[in-house]
């Protein structure tokens, strides 16, 4: 049971709130903002998603640099209150196709509608976009998203493969677009991100991979959908071929650790053709999570090398070789690693002919960071540099240096091998044809290499 | 009347500053009040639109009340909306502007439209004015009854907004009781929620004062209700089947096949996406199976895979959350997850708050099988850059080692830190040195060999300073030129801001001297003189205390400061089983990731469904979990069964496979241990000595134990009973006995801790519902059911384990059964602490 629900921009104003049992005062806000801000306690820098002040308990997710907050005295499950919050930022996305502090104050008014049937007395009473439109009647204020810097996983799409509408993902659910009708179109997201860790001899210690399918629909009279996944897909560890993992390297059978699938989900012949069925309810939703621990081809090789040249010198190599298709791009891609703390200056030395790289050596984190922005499928790329130490060192820098790590992001790749052979959308006349849309994109999570 | 008004030229509106922006506002406002104009709506939207913004950046505009309400006289459905806003929000700051609005909203009440007729009875609900509830009593009912599932649900939230404003004219309307029909009859399944989550919160809150609520609370959790709503799960929302899965989980089944219909029914429910759906259908899980320890380490086995993928979906927090309850779980049986090591390795881009979780799973689950791996990565992070987490990665090693069996490797690793010549890693590492030689002194030789290089210049905090010099002190006959170290230290006592350091260096100073008199003399001099000038007041009398004892006698001395010592075997845990116990019946709450049980961080009006009464509760101390006693003690002793049989299992070496398909929970073999309980045996045995003493004519005799009457009384094996009806029986009934008893000495030893006695009493289907004290006082309240009645005994237990005295007070809902029961009771004491 909640007691206030309310959004903080980034300086700490107030864009809603909303009291739902006046059982908390007024002030929770500049409360909560000022703990959150100069969080200090048990070592640690960031405040937890959720902490107690004199008995007030406050539980929060940042979402799209905004902050999203519910405070309450009662002893709640945290999981239901932030699974809450991140809800109602989705339904107010998908209201207003762009979720900031911009769009958030020319709609506040909206907001307030939303929130006044999501949440009664502290119990949430529905979360599904799609009921909730018979009870607003506020039409969203649209802000320019031409102009916005992209947020959110979905966002990656615009800048790579061009066939997608980019605006697409930023559209309301609610507003027609100027043309007057409704375009007709769905998105199914395969989203992968990707944890490997590299020992230092390049052996690949630990891999998973935390991926979702969302979906998003703009389908007009709720047709059903079916989604078929990979025929051999396998799910569960209880299955023998988990330790063979030379046959996973050659297109055998995607096996994933376990799943869990979206409400609207039907399972009924999952089990026989790998099929999902659903009535897909307008927003965005995850239709499946799903996690993997199955050995999988990493994307990227890492070498990392740090030597010493002199007493007060050493070299760095850096190598990323791209282990995909040609047909690919990797981009935004970030190689970081930290070297010994008494390094005081590092030059540094790019490849011949290196277009789209900077490099930087963060002083104040002792940091080297290499920044790409693309690397096609089977290049590979180098950076040196050498750093010059204010004190002799002991001999020892590699353990004083790394790990590497490297953030990235690959459109239309996924790592799993997980996909969407067909999306079937049940036809209600001979000329509706909806638009669909079924795009892979792979990100790092955590990508380290140790030297 | 009058046309749209063009915007006016008012201060931008960033920079309220209050008064003339409001006073502009209303009398705009007012001109529009009465306006049919084409377009006045648009206006009044636009002016509403900026009222609700002052609202929000905390203006105050409850002046413009009276310009709101006039303005409300529409049809547009925008403009209604905002002013039900306002009118809420200021309502109860104004309760006599408020009235104004009460025409209004009545007459909206009774609108066509039932979005109308809904959005204005949650008004008129939210009002929160005590002066007009009168005005609601007759729209709740009619919105109770209305043909659309929107007022209803609405109607039933307000049911309870009426009961916070007043209480008494909630319950004489008799609002309860047609929420309780319309919840088990309405075909809408959000209305059926709203109706539960009312009572729950109403009967939760009158429970401390009327039985009749306890009544209700027991039918709500009782089989029809849980059964009812169990069948129409899929009906609910997400928010909703939490609901329901709560009160699932204050379920207590009548049989084990009831658990695994349960079970087997909700089995799907671990497939949601939704990580709140599933961790309550957990919790029902962990709480069902609390007596079938086989049943409960396979849900273990079933929960790990939807809990893990939990935490690598959605955001940061949702997982955190989730990370929050796995720990939980490690932390309690951490066998079961040894070897799913690997996915409690922390990330790179992990906030601390994770990895620290993430770390102490890793500590718990190390084992024989798995340290290599673990203490290899640990050493990893001991070298990254966000210190705090490379410090908590240090102790985590050394913790591990402090546990381990094989602990060679793990100080090869330790020592290895100290020659990474980073000063918050040495530091570190001599702490953990310092409690490794206090536990395996016979490793001595290695650590002092690398301490003795370190150079104290490099130590500068208090805690490793003060492990370094415990060490010198120690061992200084075998670090050559500890004498000189501790000299130096000495010299420059005053630059030494730490107290702690400065009573160690005394003491070491003391130990030195004992092994190496004519080295250390001297500086030990100079280490009193300074102690007996300290003005910290324990340094001051540590150094006054030595100096005596020292001039006493030097034999002496060392016996009182340096004695031979035995090694350390366990380190104390920082938290009782107890709290973790209570932490565990809290399962799927913020205690959980506090790691606090409730009571710690909520008022007591906000405690949760059941109360303790300051009586009880602060006897309570922490045995009980306030949400379902009874079953939490049953759970309790079982969970210790399950920690123990894994281990045993793990020694005999015996590959225990858990049934990997989940859906098909076997029922187990073994009864649960209620069932074994006969109580015909024990009868027969007590029945010879009462005829020996009756044939001989003697009365009660006073040792060594008093013989009790031959029980004919049966107990329920398991009786239900809260809290607070335990406390509302404990005052209206009168003591049927009183009565003092010896406790047998075996039952003295065996009573080192409350828990132990409440164990053996239930197994002689006598509950505790609160118990505390320390040794030599402890203090029990006991309860039993008659089997096959809903006769309750009510018992106060009061030992003192130096005499062995046991008082008590029993009082019987049926007087006539107190005799039997008390002979019955008695038996079961005298009983405790006999093999």
């Amino acid at each position: 049971m909640i007691s206030q629900f309310f959004v903080l921009s980034q300086r700490g104003d107030n864009i809603v709130f909303r009291d739902y049992r006046g059982e908390v005062p007024k002030g929770s806000a500049e409360i909560f903002f000022r703990k959150v801000k100069f969080w200090k306690e048990d070592e640690a820098e960031e405040a937890p998603p959720v902490f107690n002040v004199d008995g007030v308990n406050y539980i929060h997710v940042k979402v799209a640099g905004l902050l999203f907050v519910a405070t309450t005295r009662v002893n709640v499950s945290p999981s239901l209150v932030l699974e809450l919050l991140q809800r109602i930022a989705r339904v107010i996305k998908d209201y207003l196709g762009v979720l900031n502090e911009e769009s958030l104050r020319k709609n506040f008014v909206l907001v307030y509608e939303l929130l006044d049937e999501v949440i009664d007395f502290g119990y949430p009473q529905t979360t599904s976009t799609e009921v909730l439109k018979s009870y607003i009647f506020n039409e969203p204020i649209m802000v320019d998203a031409a102009r916005l810097p992209p947020l959110g996983p979905a966002a990656m799409f615009m800048q790579g493969a061009k066939r997608m509408p980019g605006t697409a993902v930023t559209k309301s659910v609610v507003a027609n677009e100027p043309g007057g009708r409704k375009r007709e179109e769905i998105f199914v997201d395969i989203i992968e991100k990707i944890s490997v860790t590299f020992s230092s001899s390049g052996y690949i210690l630990t891999s998973e991979i935390d991926g979702t399918i969302q979906m998003k629909s703009y389908l007009t009279g709720n047709p059903e959908i079916r989604l078929a996944l990979n025929e051999d897909l396998s799910i569960g560890r209880n299955g023998s071929s988990i330790y063979d993992y030379h046959s996973s390297s050659g297109g055998g059978t995607v096996v994933l650790d376990d799943c869990n699938f979206h409400e609207s989900v039907h399972l009924d012949s999952f089990d026989i053709d790998r099929t999902l069925t659903l009535i897909p309810p307008d927003g965005e939703f995850a239709v499946m999570n799903y996690r993997m621990t199955q050995e999988f081809k990493p994307p990227f090789r890492i070498n990392a090398l740090i030597e010493e040249a002199g007493p007060l010198k050493a070299e760095v190599l850096l190598k990323i070789r791209a282990d995909f298709s040609p047909s690919v791009t990797a981009n935004t891609i970030t190689v970081q690693m930290p070297v010994p703390s008494y390094t005081a200056r590092a030059s540094f030395e790019l490849e011949a002919g290196a277009v789209g790289q900077t490099t930087d050596f963060k002083e104040g984190s002792k940091r080297l960071e290499w920044c790409l922005k693309k690397i096609v499928g089977g290049a590979e790329h180098t950076l040196r540099a050498k750093l010059t130490f204010s004190q002799e060192s002991h001999g020892n820098t590699t353990k004083e240096a790394g790990p590497v790590n490297m953030n990235f992001t690959i459109p239309m790749y996924n790592a799993s091998r997980l996909q969407v052979r067909y999306l079937q959308i049940a036809k209600k006349s001979k000329t509706y044809n909806p638009y669909r849309w079924v795009r892979y994109v792979t990100q790092a999570n955590s990508y380290v290499a140790r030297l | 009347m009058a046309p749209p008004i063009p915007a006016p030229k008012t201060p931008s509106p960033s920079q309220p500053s209050g008064k003339s922006e409001v006073t502009d506002l209303k009398l705009q406002l007012r001109q529009l009040a009465g306006s049919r104009a084409p377009g006045a709506d648009d206006s009044k939207r636009d002016l509403f639109k900026r009222v609700i913004s002052y609202m929000t950046v905390g203006i105050d505009v409850s002046s413009a009340f009276s310009e709101m309400v006039m303005c409300s006289a529409t049809s547009d459905i925008v403009l209604k909306k905002m002013c039900y806003l306002y009118v809420g929000n200021y309502a109860r700051c104004n309760p006599d502007l408020a009235l104004l609005t009460i025409n209004f909203l009545q007459k909206d009440c009774r609108d066509e439209d039932p979005m109308i007729r809904g959005l204005a009875l949650r008004s008129l609900c939210s009002l929160r004015v005590p002066n007009l509830v009168e005005y609601l009593v007759a729209p709740l009912g009619a919105g109770l009854k209305d043909g659309s599932p929107y007022v209803r649900m609405v109607a039933a939230l307000g049911v309870l907004k009426l009961y916070h404003i007043s209480a008494a004219m909630c319950l004489d309307s008799d609002f309860p009781a047609t929420l309780k029909s319309l919840m088990l009859s309405d075909p809408d399944a959000q209305v059926v929620a709203n109706c539960l989550h009312s009572l729950q919160e109403i009967w939760n809150l009158e429970a401390s004062k009327s039985e009749e609520a306890s009544r209700e609370i027991e039918a709500l959790y009782s089989k029809p209700v849980v059964f009812f709503l169990l069948n129409k799960i899929k009906d609910f929302s997400e928010w909703a089947q939490c609901l329901v899965l709560d009160v699932v989980s204050k379920y207590i089944p009548g049989d084990n096949n009831e658990i695994f219909d349960i079970m087997n029914f909700l089995e799907d429910r671990l497939q949601h996406a939704n990580g709140a759906v599933v961790l309550a259908t957990i919790k029902v899980f962990l709480h069902l199976t609390m007596s079938m320890t086989d049943v409960h380490q396979q849900v273990y086995e079933r929960i790990k895979a939807p809990l893990l993928t939990l935490v690598g979906a959605g955001s940061p927090e949702q997982s955190y959350a989730v990370l929050c309850h796995l720990h939980l779980l490690v932390m309690r049986a951490p066998m079961l997850f040894s070897s799913d090591y690997k996915h409690f390795y922390c990330q790179f881009s992990e906030p601390s708050f994770v990895k620290k979780l993430k770390l102490e799973m890793l500590t718990a689950i190390a084992n024989e099988s798995n340290t290599y791996e673990i203490v290899t990565e640990l050493c990893e992070y001991a070298r990254n850059i966000d210190i705090p987490i490379a410090r908590e990665s240090i102790r985590a090693v050394g913790k591990i080692a402090l546990q381990q069996y094989d602990v060679n490797a793990i100080v090869d690793r330790l020592l290895q830190f100290l020659e990474m010549e980073k000063d918050y890693v040495t530091a570190e590492t001599l702490v953990l040195v310092k409690d490794l030689l206090r536990k395996y002194p016979q490793w001595s030789h290695d650590c002092i060999a690398v301490v003795g290089n370190i150079s104290s210049k490099n130590v500068q905090e208090p805690k490793a300073k003060a492990a370094l010099i415990w060490m010198l002190g120690e061992y200084s006959q075998d670090m050559l030129d500890a004498p000189y170290i501790l000299e130096s230290l000495i010299e420059n006592w005053d630059d030494e801001h730490a107290p702690e350091v400065r009573l160690h260096l005394l003491t070491a100073a003391m130990k030195c001297f004992f092994k190496r008199p004519p080295e250390t003399q001297k500086a030990l001099g100079a280490a009193l003189a300074a102690g007996l000038a300290d003005t910290h007041q324990d340094v001051h009398d540590r150094a006054l205390f030595y100096y005596r004892l020292v001039q006493y006698d030097v034999t002496v001395a060392e016996h009182v400061v340096n004695p031979p010592k035995q090694a350390v075997s366990v380190f104390a845990d920082t938290q009782s089983s107890e709290i973790k116990d209570r932490i565990f019946d809290e399962f799927n709450t913020l205690s959980v990731v506090y790691q606090k049980p409730s009571y710690m961080f909520t008022d007591k009006e906000h405690r949760g469904p059941f109360e303790f009464s300051e009586d009880l509760a602060s006897l309570s101390v922490g045995a009980q979990s306030a949400e379902n006693v009874i079953s939490a003690q049953r759970y309790q002793e079982n969970d210790n069964d399950l920690l123990l049989s894994t281990s045993e299992k793990e020694e005999n070496g015996s590959s225990a496979h858990y049934g990997s398909v989940p859906s098909a929970y076997s029922a187990p073999q073994a009864l649960t241990e209620a069932a074994l309980i006969d109580h015909g045996s024990s009868a027969f045995t007590s029945q010879p000595a009462f005829a020996i003493d009756d044939l001989l004519g003697l009365g009660v005799p006073d040792a060594p134990a008093p013989a009790p009457a031959p029980p004919t009384l049966n107990l329920n094996t398991k009786p239900a009973l809260d809290p607070g009806t335990f406390q509302r029986k404990w005052g209206q009934l009168g003591i049927t006995l009183s009565q003092e008893l010896s406790l047998s000495p075996q039952g003295v030893v065996g009573l080192t801790t409350p828990q132990s006695l409440i164990r053996h009493m239930q197994g002689h289907s006598i509950q505790c519902i609160a118990s505390g004290g320390q040794s030599p006082n402890y203090k029990f309240f006991f309860f039993a059911q008659k089997e096959g009645s809903s006769v309750f005994f009510l018992v106060e237990c009061i030992i003192n384990t130096s005499s062995a005295k046991v008082h008590l007070k029993i009082k019987a809902e049926d007087g006539s059964a107190a005799e039997p029961f008390s002979a019955l009771f008695q038996l079961a004491l005298l009983k405790f602490g006999l093999p």
